[in-house]
């Protein structure tokens, strides 16, 4: 019963310090103190996480119906109660907050000044409002021995305090439960009582959770102080997500990165390639000043003269035949750059130009606008998904935990592959199929799907099918998807870097539209979207015309005279990294705008410019759900480099286009908004923009793989605690057992790999994970550079 | 992965199907089979000479499905489990209260010096360890008294607590 | 002595079997249970009306904890025996699974059903696994064998089944959600309050905790009836209870007795101080109570409500005799000694506080202390008092507490002379 008449039921009144609020029936103390500012000291309480009560430094004083509770409270775990009254500053509250802050520090050391976390300790600040002036802890304190967690989180376990945030992050966040509580009483330790570390792809998070300095961030430890740095806000430059970001530098220098809190993006999260990646800005190999090719050797240059020496070179190809002429630009670009490079390719009359580095197959030239098709923050709300070629985990690694929580509350979270994913959490389904079975799957779920919901025969999906019969595993699946009244299909990377994606795309889309589900298609790159809104695809201007451009598939498949790459190093991130590195080869012209400078570059390219890295360049990143984030520079890049926008504008000039004028990129930006809210919603392909002809496969061993996670981009590459985790490395060639069987392999063997081109030596893996006659073999490793297609044919031999 | 599971590696068809009539005790959910872990790791350890290794404790979240983290947090928490390498009898002298009362200080003292080896230690034939041991076991109306592996000896005298522990193999 | 409830086949030679639990009119009071069967209701109103109360330590009404279950709701329901003993000066339950297993089998059948629990697991402490542990064991098969286990029981259409269970080595597994949670296979950390078992025992399910020695005496309530239950100890102290009598006395034993016997009497059964020397103190039920002295003792009766009332308390029923050679630090130590290595760590002023008070007890007891740390020392267990998870940390707080109170003068003395003002015994 509702004190006051005009109160919702399920609201109620509470008394805190005297002032009166109204807050949802449930909610804890803490929750209604936290949203009016009413500060109360706490340690092991995390919004985000279940709370366990333990450091009992949140304890207030309660009294319900006039009742004095017995004892002080919690306020993280105590339930409000309509008439409660809550008193946080009573004689016996801050006494008993006192007395546990005293209880803390009995055996954390005193010595802030050599801790790393100093200045930004949670423990530090309450110590100073609830510390007794004089320790009366004369005794020993407790020494913790510390344990090596990997390259990405430092520890010093003296100084724990035992809260369990980290421990709790693992397990209900991560799902992967690294971290235990050991021993016990005093003894208690927090560790993996092992020494295997700590492997999530989210592990960075428990140095932001850790409210002192047990946990911190081991390739920032003691290069700076909280106090000293500017937090700079910007976005993550890896995955669709976007997520909120703040770079922490000491006079232009990043030092750090810590997540930003938005609840529709990442929440409070970041991955550790957001998080750690900023090390690639520093490279050795960053480019200083821009270089030309004179004969065998390389000269520096000044701007001018080596933007005069672009433009004129340019201007030649263009003058014979523009469409000779095609531009490489990532994903993972400004909406900025990618917009300006448009123009500048269309300004030169060639369509080609494409973000879709790893798109094998670009016969569904109008496929969808890449982007999840719901906010991403919905998705955590869904009842069922199909996950198609895409670990998203690894992908999106926020994406999945929004996943992971609706799977956990009992949504139907299903997948198809070329092989079972390192998950974690349990899946409704896994589906796996050899690469040229993946569109057969789809198809069969199609028409299960079709049957279930009465829609009989759908036209051109028996090509696919070839007439089989869906299976149980193909109807339930289907069922789940019409079932679900949220329901999400997508497709994800190994889909873009399949030979038959538009199959797969097309196939996707119709179990999508089948299911009245939302349609997703990601791949790489944090601007894939933006790549399409800034019409940086072939077959589309930004202002939604069509055009009839190259993608980068077709510009390898049949090379051009001309090549203009941008941030990227094609042997790593397009989908045939080979091919696209002969067709660079063999081009009389190719112009490189990188940050850095590599011995590859030296070879294909004959002028390469520096231009700013993640963090120097200010720009627009469009998210997965076509959310636009614009971010500014930190400071300038370094050496000579210039940010790609301004390269661009200048560029622009001197080919003396029109409106290149621009004196900042929200100039830019404003430009581009305007021509896309023009646009109203552009159209889907979906199943009527499938290829003419089904993709029928290649009928051998073939290559399958997606983009390793920390292999995405040169910046992630260059982050060199990320490339010291087990997740980068070596390429691991992974077989079925029947497979390795067969080619008389044995896990951990040497094999010799080849594509068609020069052999790789690596390690063998067996793993029933996999499909049969399938070499599992992701991009972005080490070893795997000199390899043909992602997906394609292969060959091995045992050495 | 196809590697062996270490399950059956490391635990006997025995201990398994012992293991086995634990669970069958528990409701048949994922939270009825991490109950059995307790039950799992008294076999495992005692089919190890009395301790558990890393492969035990491994095998054992294998065997019950169980992320091995919490594995390691039971096995570190319950006194009971041993982490290093213990001799073939374990001796626990209660030192509480009662039997403090009734002399265990000196019985202890007399152990120690009888067998060379302070509370921690294993004798060098690797025949005793003293467990240290600070609960109260449960028969303070026989102070004092030990545990030897899992028997009560009570109302102790250091004399027949020598001559329990020189009979032992 | 009076052994007609837990105690009652003891003078058989084989008190645990079947047979002489028979003879005793075992298995009696399910069948009068089970045949209708009894209204459950009813078989509460009668534990409430017997005032029988928890036997394990706290000491709380059986009859209203059993009234919390939901006992007519759908769904799994649980009761969990605590045979986890492990309060020092206790052995009560040891005795009980050995001599007199089938006590707590029916126990825990009639209890089960009065709570609507088809499901009852008997929690014993690790320590436990040999003798007491195939002593239940063996009592279970026969009880099944007889047909009182397992569905439908004597055709009454009630179903119960009981496990007997194994721990490792933690005191803490006797707070009941310690328990709870051991029995999920985790350490045992107590857990917050509320949920209640009642509400969350385990697997997300309601269960109910009562000691062994409670449940044991549950089928003579159903078998005699409340009134005599009541009657043989006083008013709202209903029943018999096992008392451990170890220390300084000359025949340490276990006894039934009626509850609000006087503590003299009791020190007689146990033969009177050792050797005829002079009662000092007395922990009355367990470590966790406080010690009192020997002469406010003796006036005392052995009844939950006259040792509250003496701000100490009945406990476990675990009796810790000491005569005037004791050193009363010495035994703050070895009783802080235990606190501190017990401490399950996950709350601060229990992990942290525990520790801290056993070292400045040491450092008294090494004739290295202050006034100060006297000071010290009872401002620390004032702090972990009401401030933690579980009761454990008043479990360690009130016995340095209590020593405080009654024998700051021998802490004092080791402050100024550096040693014990107490000689040891001759």
């Amino acid at each position: 019963m509702s004190a006051n008449p005009e109160q919702p039921d399920d609201q109620v009144t509470i008394t805190i310090d005297g002032a009166e609020y109204q807050a949802s029936k449930g909610a804890t103390i803490i929750e209604v103190a936290d949203a009016n500012g009413v500060d109360i000291p706490r340690f092991c309480y995390h919004p985000k996480l279940t709370a366990p009560a333990n450091c009992r430094m949140c304890l207030v004083d309660i009294e319900m119906n006039g009742k004095a509770a017995p004892k002080p409270m919690p306020a993280c775990i105590t339930a409000i109660g309509d008439g409660m009254v809550v008193r946080t500053e009573s004689e016996r509250a801050v006494s008993a907050q006192r007395n546990v802050m005293e209880f803390l520090l009995i055996n954390h050391p005193l010595d802030c000044p050599i801790c790393d976390q100093g200045g930004e300790c949670e423990l530090q600040d309450l110590a100073l409002g609830y510390g007794r002036g004089i320790s009366r802890f004369t005794e020993r304190k407790r020494v913790v021995d510390d344990e090596d967690l990997g390259p990405l989180v430092e520890t010093e376990m003296t100084r724990c305090i035992h809260c369990t945030r980290c421990v709790r992050f693992l397990d209900e966040i991560a799902g992967t439960s690294e971290l235990g509580a050991l021993h016990r009483g005093e003894h208690t330790e927090i560790g993996t009582f092992v020494g295997r570390g700590i492997h999530s792809e989210l592990s960075g998070n428990v140095i932001d959770l850790c409210p002192v300095g047990a946990l911190t961030n081991k390739p920032y430890r003691y290069t700076a102080r909280a106090w000293e740095m500017l937090s700079h806000p910007t976005v993550g430059p890896h995955d669709a997500i976007g997520s909120n970001i703040s770079l922490h530098q000491v006079r232009g220098t990043v030092k750090r990165v810590v997540p930003r809190n938005n609840e529709a993006v990442n929440e409070t999260w970041i991955a550790d390639r957001d998080r750690y990646s900023y090390q690639g800005i520093y490279a050795e190999d960053r480019l200083q000043e821009p270089i030309a090719r004179d004969g065998d050797k390389w000269q520096a240059m000044d701007w001018q003269e080596a933007l005069e020496s672009v433009a004129g070179r340019l201007k030649e190809v263009a003058a014979q035949d523009p469409s000779q002429i095609a531009a490489w630009v990532s994903p993972s670009a400004t909406l900025e750059e990618q917009y300006l490079l448009n123009r500048l390719m269309r300004g030169l009359g060639s369509d080609n130009v494409d973000v879709r580095l790893r798109q094998a197959d670009t016969r569904d030239g109008d496929s969808p606008s890449p982007g999840l098709g719901m906010p991403i923050a919905a998705t955590e709300d869904v009842d069922a998904a199909l996950l198609v070629g895409s670990h998203t985990r690894h992908d999106q690694p926020l994406l999945n935990h929004r996943l992971r929580k609706a799977g956990l509350n009992g949504a139907h979270i299903m997948a198809l592959d070329t092989r079972r994913h390192d998950w974690n959490y349990e899946l409704s389904e896994e589906l796996v199929a050899h690469p040229d079975q993946l569109a057969r799957e789809l198809a069969l779920i199609a028409a299960a799907m079709a049957a279930y919901v009465g829609r009989g025969v759908v036209e051109g999906l028996h090509a696919y099918t070839g007439g089989a019969e869906p299976g149980d595993n193909h109807k339930r699946v289907a069922q789940r998807l019409v079932d679900a009244g949220s329901a999400l299909v997508m497709s994800g990377d190994a889909v873009e870097l399949h030979q038959g994606g538009a199959d797969l795309r097309a196939l996707t889309a119709l179990i999508a539209e089948l299911a009245g589900a939302h349609h997703g298609q990601l791949g790489t790159g944090a601007n894939a979207f933006g790549g399409w809104i800034a019409g940086a695809v072939p077959y589309r201007g930004a202002d939604g015309s069509p055009a009839r451009g190259m993608s980068v598939a077709e510009t390898i498949a049949d090379p051009r005279r001309c090549y203009v790459v941008v941030n990227l190093e094609p042997e790593h991130d397009c989908f045939d990294g080979a091919a696209a590195r002969r067709a660079l080869e063999a081009a009389e012209t190719v112009v490189v705008f990188s940050p850095y400078v590599t011995e590859a570059m030296r070879e294909y390219a004959d002028v390469i410019l520096p231009i700013g890295a993640f963090g120097e360049t200010a720009g627009t990143f469009v998210n997965a759900e076509g959310r636009w984030q614009t971010f500014a520079g930190v400071g300038r890049p370094i050496g000579e480099a210039r940010p790609a926008w301004r390269v661009f504008r200048v560029l622009g000039n001197l080919l003396s286009l029109d409106r290149f004028e621009y004196n900042a990129p929200d100039e830019i930006h404003a430009e581009l908004q305007g021509l896309w809210e023009r646009q109203g919603n552009p159209s889907n392909g979906g199943w009527q923009g499938r290829p003419a002809e089904p993709w029928l496969g290649h009928g051998s061993l073939v290559r399958a793989g997606n983009t390793a996670i920390y292999g995405t981009d040169p910046l992630v590459r260059r982050g060199e605690a990320l490339q010291r985790t087990p997740h980068a490395g070596a390429a691991r060639p992974t077989l079925s057992p029947a497979t390795a069987q067969q080619l008389g392999v044995n896990d951990g063997d040497w094999i010799s790999l080849d594509q068609g081109g020069p052999s790789v030596r690596l390690q063998a893996s067996v793993d029933d994970a996999l499909a049969d006659s399938t070499v599992w073999l992701p991009a972005g490793l080490e070893g795997t550079a000199g390899l043909g297609p992602v997906h394609g044919p292969i060959n091995i031999q045992r050495t | 992965m196809t590697s062996q599971r270490l399950a059956y590696t490391y635990l006997s068809d025995h201990q398994r199907e012992a293991i086995d009539s634990w669970r069958a005790r528990f409701p048949d959910h994922d939270q009825g089979r991490q109950s059995a872990v307790i039950q799992a790791l008294h076999i495992a350890q005692e089919g190890n000479g009395g301790w558990l290794s890393q492969q035990m404790l491994d095998a054992v979240a294998d065997y019950l499905e169980l992320t091995p983290v919490r594995v390691y947090e039971v096995a570190t928490f319950y006194s009971m489990f041993h982490l290093h390498p213990v001799g073939r009898h374990k001796v626990n002298i209660c030192q509480n209260i009662s039997c403090m009362l009734c002399g265990s200080d000196e019985l202890v003292r007399h152990i120690e010096q009888h067998l060379g080896i302070g509370l921690g230690e294993t004798t060098a034939d690797g025949r005793i360890t003293l467990v240290p041991e600070d609960e109260c076991l449960a028969a303070c109306t026989g102070a004092p008294m030990m545990l030897v592996d899992e028997h009560y000896y009570t109302d102790l005298t250091p004399e027949k607590a020598t001559a329990i522990l020189d009979s032992l193999e | 002595m009076v052994n007609d409830v837990c105690y009652a086949t003891l003078k058989y030679d084989q008190p645990w079997t079947l047979d002489n639990y028979y003879r005793e009119g075992g298995y009696e009071a399910l069948k009068r249970v089970l045949d209708g069967p009894m209204d459950r209701g009813e078989i509460i109103d009668e534990i409430k009306k017997a005032t029988l109360r928890g036997r394990g330590g706290a000491g709380f009404s059986t009859g209203m904890k059993w009234g919390f279950m939901p006992r007519d709701a759908p769904g799994q329901k649980y009761l969990i025996c605590n045979s986890d003993e492990s309060e020092p000066g206790t052995c009560k339950d040891r005795h009980l699974l050995r001599f007199n297993p089938h006590a707590l089998v029916e126990g825990m059948i009639i209890s089960g059903y009065a709570m609507g629990a088809t499901v009852g697991y008997n929690y014993l402490r690790g320590e436990f696994m040999k003798e007491p542990f195939e002593r239940i064991e063996e009592a279970v098969r026969e009880a099944r064998e007889a047909g009182f286990l397992g569905e439908n029981i004597l055709g009454s259409g009630v179903d119960f089944e009981m496990h007997n269970l194994i721990g490792a080595g933690a005191y803490i597994c006797g707070e009941e959600t310690g328990l709870l949670e051991s029995i999920e296979g985790k350490r045992g950390l107590p857990r917050n309050k509320p949920p209640f078992p009642a509400q969350y025992g385990i697997y997300g399910r309601p269960a109910t905790v009562n000691n062994t020695e409670t449940i044991a005496s549950v089928p003579t309530v159903m078998r005699r009836g409340a009134d005599w239950f009541l009657e043989q100890g006083r008013p709202n102290n209903g029943g018999t209870k096992l008392f451990c009598v170890s220390g300084h006395v000359n025949s340490p034993g276990v006894f039934e007795i009626p509850l609000g016997m006087p503590f003299k009497e009791l020190l007689g059964m146990a033969g009177g101080v050792r050797d005829g020397r002079k009662l000092k103190a007395v922990i009355p039920g367990g470590t966790s109570m406080p010690a009192l002295p020997g002469e406010e003792m003796m006036e005392l009766d052995m009844d939950f409500d006259s040792l509250a009332k003496a701000k100490s308390g009945l406990g476990s029923g675990g009796l810790v005799v000491m005569d005037d050679t004791t050193d009363m630090v010495e035994v703050c130590l070895r009783i802080s000694r235990f606190y501190y290595a017990e401490s399950c760590g996950q709350c601060t002023p229990c992990r942290e506080g525990t520790g801290w008070m056993h070292r400045v007890i040491k450092r008294i007891y090494q004739g290295k202390g202050s006034y100060d740390d006297i000071e010290l020392l009872e401002a620390a267990a004032g702090q972990i008092a009401g401030h933690t998870i579980c009761a454990f940390g008043e479990a360690s707080a009130w016995p340095v507490q209590g020593i405080l109170r009654h024998w700051r003068h021998e802490f004092e003395h080791y402050v100024e002379h550096g040693r014990s003002m107490v000689e040891a015994a001759a």
